[in-house]
């Protein structure tokens, strides 16, 4: 891997316009050129062409939440996604033979065998869930032991979901009743993180399609989406997961594959382009591509059994890559506002990230910290109770957000499908 | 001086450390922007206030480097490029003062301020400022008054210089003064807001703009006019301004433009007209109404195929788009794109189009022609492959060509991007020998060192326009 392999035919797309920097959130909250999006494509350009070094080129770069705003405010269609990612692929490569062998067994531990293992994930969430039934986290927060840790991991400690521990998590895992006459037959993608730490919500969207006349099943034979490690460069990895997870799909005759998490939804309908060099591959993963869709396209098209009126007044803060990557915009919107009883209010610059952004909020903290408590400033311009996410990484994010603004009495965070579900009378 | 003792100094002057960028990463990042050229500077400094602006001049005049202004790097004619090396001064993070006196009708701004945002502020007490650029949700205000920025609404309302009353400027030397004021009259010595406006960053840095507003129109309402020959759509635009309706926007899109847009999203426009017009008539709901059968009649008296008025908001926007996706759809088989304002008189917009195509045929390159039809102001687009250099070459000279015919037809090199860098070389076949040296005289006595954005406007002994990296 060298320089070669930045995406450097693909720079010259830029007209330089600057359209995409009022869409930017670091270049908003970081204040120069550097952490636009023209700056990064234009640095890029430079590194391939040798007038930079990748050690310059790797601040700019790792500092990207890769939400992709840019390219929806691109007026001349410059695929940045391709471009960042050709940059994260050779950064990772270059900083692979620098990294201390330890590192670099952690990471490939990481990626390679806890992300796709539902095991280790469950025995984690198993971890998680004890350490908060046990009362041990109480003990924990009294006792300031956090203190000790870096403010980062110590933050996120306390807006962690509520997990809902092993034995759920595989009951959860169930064959659902065939419908009469089922609307339409859905797979259901989990994902990894989701299916641990908010297996809950999973519950819920399965039954909520239910509801709805659909015919779900959860199979067996999934893996990871693959989203973060090809945020960090680990193109191969997420290749190898792309095609574990078409191979499974297409055992069966589903009319959609659906999922709950706008980062893995929108890793899933990109799997053509990650696939788009491989003969063999190309034409299946346009096939899969095409049939992933977020919840909220689904739901939104089929009539949901409401009961209850929920009286609130509500926000929505959608996830970047189910709005730049997936182009689901409406959809969750339409849903949202056709729940009995509340009151939408629109968060100005909504579209404009949240700095969860994967692990960027605990790989840069500091920079993601800022980028949210912009995002505060405007959601306290509608004074919100109930602030809906589509996405367990915006979910933690505003969480904190709310945390951080001493909110977390009066303002609520929650999935779109538990406020469905809600209104649904449906519960896990 | 050497570039640590620049650095050093200029600690003293800015702060906060992190409005003094040095980087290699930052510096390649201020080297471009949206014409061409690249170069590198050795500083680039983001001031907030009129006196960390005023202590920079003042360091720059004494070791006599070069000092450039920026916003936010939009510029289509190279203003901003740091051509000489020394220090790029990014005004884009001073946007801190944009206040709305609806009393007086004027807008203060500090240099950063977003142009857009400054019409979104004033809409809200019922006041528009009126100039809208393509860019003005993306440029400064500062650059807007550097470059006397126009857009569509200019057929109406004037460009940036129509609403301009009072600027702080810091001179080239460091001083700081004040130009015009709050009122809209003011004849009291010569005109030096005017002067400053438009001189493109070379005779003093705007650290502070007063902006005339106006009553916000009641409503909008738009009309397409499609037309099968090019000569007729040249006679509806100037049968409509003649008679008794002055629209808010009258927008052109010849026949290339319309097929680029119906192969990369089809609108459903037919492909076999010549060119499209898009109007826009604002005013009292009464009277644009009347306006708009007017124009109507107009339209059909000189032979149009086919016209469509949105009857909601909605509509409209639809038939905008069209003219919205041009940019996008030109740029999709090559994707380097030449952008130029050459402007001609109204009368001359027919044969303008002939030349147009001639110098297309002649170069064999892909020219598309739409813009600013109410007021002369087309924007002939080529569109390129920067990495093939022979095709650069003809570009090159078609460009040359272009400016050319624009001054044959009694028109201008520019009317909305400025000279910049780019179209230094043609000034003086505008402006004449004399012309152009009365304007190197108000250079020479406002900077006597040359230090303030030095390299544009004026060319350069033997200087010729360069669209390649050689």
């Amino acid at each position: 891997m060298s320089k070669t392999n930045l995406a450097y035919q693909e720079t010259f797309d830029c007209v330089q316009c600057g359209y995409c920097l009022p869409a930017c959130p670091t270049y908003k909250t970081m204040g120069k050129e550097t952490h636009s999006p023209r700056g990064r494509i234009n640095l890029v350009k430079m590194a391939a062409e040798g007038k930079i070094s990748l050690s310059e080129l790797e601040g700019p770069i790792d500092l990207c939440l890769g939400c992709r705003a840019c390219e929806t405010a691109c007026p001349t269609n410059v695929q940045y996604g391709k471009i960042l990612e050709s940059a994260k692929e050779v950064l990772q490569e270059d900083r692979r033979n620098r990294m201390p062998k330890r590192v670099k067994m952690f990471q490939s531990f990481f990626f390679n065998r806890v992300l796709p293992s539902d095991t280790v994930l469950t025995m984690a969430g198993a971890g998680l869930s004890f350490y908060q039934k046990s009362g041990l986290q109480k003990a924990t927060r009294k006792l300031g032991i956090l203190k000790q840790f870096p403010e980062n991991i110590a933050s996120f400690e306390k807006i962690l979901p509520e997990v809902a521990g092993p034995i759920r998590t595989k009951s959860r895992v169930q064959r659902a009743p065939v419908q009469e006459v089922p609307t339409y037959s859905v797979g259901f993608f989990t994902g990894c993180i989701m299916n641990t730490m908010f297996s809950s919500i999973n519950a819920l969207s399965i039954k909520l399609l239910e509801a709805a006349g659909c015919e779900v099943k959860v199979i067996k034979e999934q893996t990871c989406c693959g989203a973060l490690q090809n945020h960090s460069g680990e193109t191969k990895i997420t290749k190898e997961l792309a095609k574990k997870n078409i191979e499974a799909f297409e055992k069966y005759q589903f009319d959609f594959v659906v999922n709950s998490i706008g980062g893995c939804g929108a890793m899933l309908v990109e799997y053509d382009h990650l696939l788009a060099d491989e003969p063999e591959w190309a034409e299946r993963a346009k096939n899969f591509a095409r049939k992933n869709v977020d919840i909220s396209v689904l739901l939104s098209n089929l009539p949901l059994p409401f009961k209850n009126e929920i009286r609130k007044t509500v926000t929505y803060q959608p996830s970047c890559h189910m709005t730049n990557v997936q182009k689901r915009t409406n959809e969750p919107l339409e849903l949202l506002k056709s729940i009995p009883g509340i009151t939408y209010k629109e968060i100005p610059e909504k579209d404009m990230c949240c700095g969860s952004a994967g692990i960027y909020n605990i790989v840069n903290y500091h920079e993601s910290m800022d980028i949210l408590d912009d995002k505060m400033e405007q959601v306290k311009k509608v004074k919100p109770e109930i602030i809906v996410t589509t996405n367990p990484g915006c979910h933690l994010q505003m969480k904190l957000g709310v945390e951080r603004e001493g909110q977390s009495e009066n303002v609520q965070v929650v999935h779109l499908v538990e406020l469905l579900a809600k209104s649904c009378e449906i519960n896990v | 001086m050497d570039r640590e003792r620049l650095i050093d100094l200029m600690g003293e002057i800015i702060p906060d450390e992190k409005r003094i960028l040095t980087d290699q990463a930052d510096l390649y990042s201020y080297s471009y922007d949206a014409s061409f050229g690249f170069f590198v500077p050795d500083i680039v400094v983001q001031p907030k206030a009129t006196e960390e602006v005023a202590k920079v001049m003042k360091l720059a005049n004494q070791f006599e480097i070069p000092v450039y202004p920026r916003g936010q790097g939009t510029s289509l004619s190279g203003g901003p490029l740091p051509v000489k090396g020394g220090i790029v001064l990014d005004l884009s993070r001073w946007d801190q003062n944009l206040e709305i006196d609806s009393e007086d009708m004027v807008a203060i701004v500090s240099p950063g301020v977003i142009t857009g945002n400054i019409n979104a502020k004033a809409m809200e007490k019922g006041l528009i400022y009126p100039p809208d650029p393509s860019s003005s949700n993306i440029a400064t205000i500062g650059g807007n008054l550097a470059e006397n920025a126009g857009g569509p609404r200019g057929l109406k309302y004037g460009v940036t210089k129509d609403y301009v009353i009072g600027l702080e400027v810091v001179t080239p030397e460091g001083e700081i003064i004040r130009t015009g004021g709050r009122t809209v009259k003011n004849v009291t010595g010569y005109d030096l807001t005017k002067l400053i406006v438009g001189s493109e960053g070379t005779l003093g840095v705007i650290t502070e703009a007063i902006l005339r507003l106006y009553p916000k129109p009641a409503s909008t309402q738009t009309l397409m006019a499609l037309f099968d020959d090019l000569v007729d759509s040249g006679r509806a635009i100037s049968k409509v301004l003649n008679s008794g309706i002055l629209p808010a926007k009258m927008e052109i899109m010849d026949q290339a433009s319309i097929q680029a847009v119906e192969a990369y999203r089809p609108l459903g426009l037919p492909t076999d007209v010549e060119a499209l017009i898009l109007i826009e008539l604002d005013g009292h709901p009464m009277a644009i109404a009347d306006e708009m059968l007017k124009v109507q009649e107009v339209c059909k008296e000189v032979g149009v195929r086919e016209v469509k008025v949105a009857a909601t908001s909605e509509e409209a926007e639809k038939l905008w788009r069209a003219r919205k996706l041009v940019s996008p759809a030109i740029v999709r088989v090559k994707p380097t794109k030449i952008s130029e304002d050459a402007t001609v008189p109204r009368s001359k917009i027919p044969a303008m189009f002939q030349r147009l195509k001639e110098i297309k045929d002649k170069y064999n390159l892909d020219l598309v022609v739409f813009g600013h039809a109410g007021d002369g102001n087309l924007h002939p687009n080529i569109i390129a492959d920067k990495r093939n250099q022979e095709e650069m070459k003809r570009v090159e000279m078609a460009v040359e060509e272009i400016f050319t015919a624009a001054i044959e037809l009694g028109g201008t090199l520019s009317g909305e991007h400025g000279i910049g860098t780019m179209k230094a070389p043609f000034m003086e076949m505008e402006l004449g020998e004399v012309g152009l040296d009365m304007m190197k005289r108000i250079k020479q006595s406002w900077d006597p060192k040359n230090i303030l954005n030095p390299g544009k406007i004026f060319p350069e002994i033997g200087q010729r326009l360069v669209l390649t990296d050689e």
